[in-house]
């Protein structure tokens, strides 16, 4: 063990071990690691940016689904409203309609009994004008007695 | 053990203890110690530093998570300690840390091994634990001093460094006791830090000696003392590299 010039040598090593580890081992080990540190900061805060939105987007969704369910309710109760009014509507068109209808069967029935009378008065004149032939046989002047006639058809 | 020709206890110890060195005096160079430490070394940073390059702050491999684990490990024991602005303080930390580690860990090779394979090749010695070689320590240590000094001037400046030698802890009346105290406590320094990683490393490395010349007896002995000794080679390059810090931040701190 005695002290020589090996000391300067492992002096030497130890500068040159010294300046590989200044100059290429720690700057880039420190750097990546402080960028790292960086990296994983950002990374963390963007997620609870992210939870804070998903948050945010939650509340809005739940607010845009209650809205739609308040809308919807108000649409259906509106076609409700128009259902029932239309029905109503229905209702009222068909019983004028029905109205109609049976006006015109009225009318056509008070116009066949009219024609049913007509021709009943013309036969019951005929009948009357044959039965008085039988009865009058030829007595009678259907020309001179046509007026009468006539006149009696007017009142039946 | 050594085979070949008769070997006594003491020639055996003495075999292993012994550093392969060229030349004399002392510009005599122990080549195991600067082969073994410059090897690992270079495996080690230039290993990092490749890893380092290819770093990326997404999702890291295993061995960069591994790498950045021990770096921001280091890394955070020099801001606990280390408050001055100086980027040379980490680095440091961490080739100490690393370096010392690696250095240490030789120890845990059977203490026969290398210099047995290294003896077939016609290596007479070959001291495989570059901590156990004092060149080492100090040479480390005395860096550490270095720096040491230069970060007091620079973050004092000469006056205020001086002031402070002369005048801390028992104020300007007592300046030359100041000084002495200043001396002692600052040759301490790097004394003590070289001396006790070697002296821990040393003594390790003694015991695994030891055991192995019990013959059988060291089958059951090496493997405690192995675990045992994982321990030591962490505890001493933590201390090793917080001594370090601890220095250097009480040379770019004022003692009031």
């Amino acid at each position: 063990m005695n002290i020589n010039a090996t000391l300067i040598g492992e002096a030497i090593w130890f500068a040159v071990f010294i300046w590989i580890t200044m100059k290429y081992v720690w700057p880039p080990l420190a750097k990546a690691m402080s960028d790292r540190q960086k990296l994983i900061a950002d990374g963390l805060a963007a997620g609870e940016r992210g939870k804070h939105e998903l948050e945010l987007a939650g509340k809005r969704s739940a607010d845009a689904l209650r809205d739609a369910k308040a809308k919807a309710a108000e649409i259906i109760a509106a076609a409700e409203k128009r259902g029932a009014q239309m029905v109503e509507e229905a209702k009222l068109a068909a019983k004028v309609e029905a109205d109609k209808v049976v006006a015109a069967a009225k009318a056509e029935i008070a116009q066949q009994a009219e024609q049913a009378r007509a021709e009943l008065r013309s036969r019951v004149a005929d009948l009357a004008v044959a039965g008085a032939e039988q009865i009058l046989k030829r007595e009678v002047d259907a020309k001179a007695h046509a007026e009468m006639l006539t006149a009696l058809k007017q009142e039946l | 053990m050594a085979s070949g020709e008769p070997l006594t206890s003491s020639a055996y110890i003495v075999h292993h203890l012994t550093n392969l060195t060229v030349g004399q005096g002392f510009w005599a160079l122990h080549l195991d110690s600067l082969i073994v430490s410059g090897l690992l070394g270079l495996v080690a940073f230039v290993g990092m530093s490749m890893l380092a390059r290819n770093a990326t702050p997404g999702v890291p491999g295993k061995m960069q998570a591994f790498v950045e684990m021990l770096v921001s490990f280091i890394d955070q024991q020099v801001k606990d300690t280390y408050h001055g602005k100086s980027p040379l303080v980490t680095p440091m930390a961490i080739t100490i840390f690393v370096w010392v580690l690696l250095m240490n860990t030789m120890d845990l090779i059977p203490v026969d091994f290398v210099p047995m394979l290294l003896g077939l090749a016609g290596v007479p010695y070959f001291k495989v634990v570059p901590t156990t070689d004092p060149n080492l320590t100090f040479g480390m240590s005395l860096s550490v001093f270095v720096v040491m000094i230069v970060m007091g001037f620079k973050v004092k400046g000469f006056g205020g460094f001086m002031h402070e030698v002369f005048t801390v802890p028992f104020g300007a009346k007592m300046a030359p006791v100041n000084l002495l105290f200043r001396l002692i406590e600052d040759i301490a320094k790097p004394i003590s830090l070289s001396l006790r990683l070697f002296g821990n490393m040393y003594a390790g490395e003694m015991v695994f000696i030891l055991i192995a010349l019990l013959g059988l007896w060291q089958l059951p002995l090496a493997l405690p003392w192995a675990l045992f000794h994982i321990l030591i080679i962490t505890l001493q390059a933590f201390v090793f590299m917080m001594l370090t810090i601890v220095y250097l931040s009480m040379a770019s701190e004022s003692h009031g």
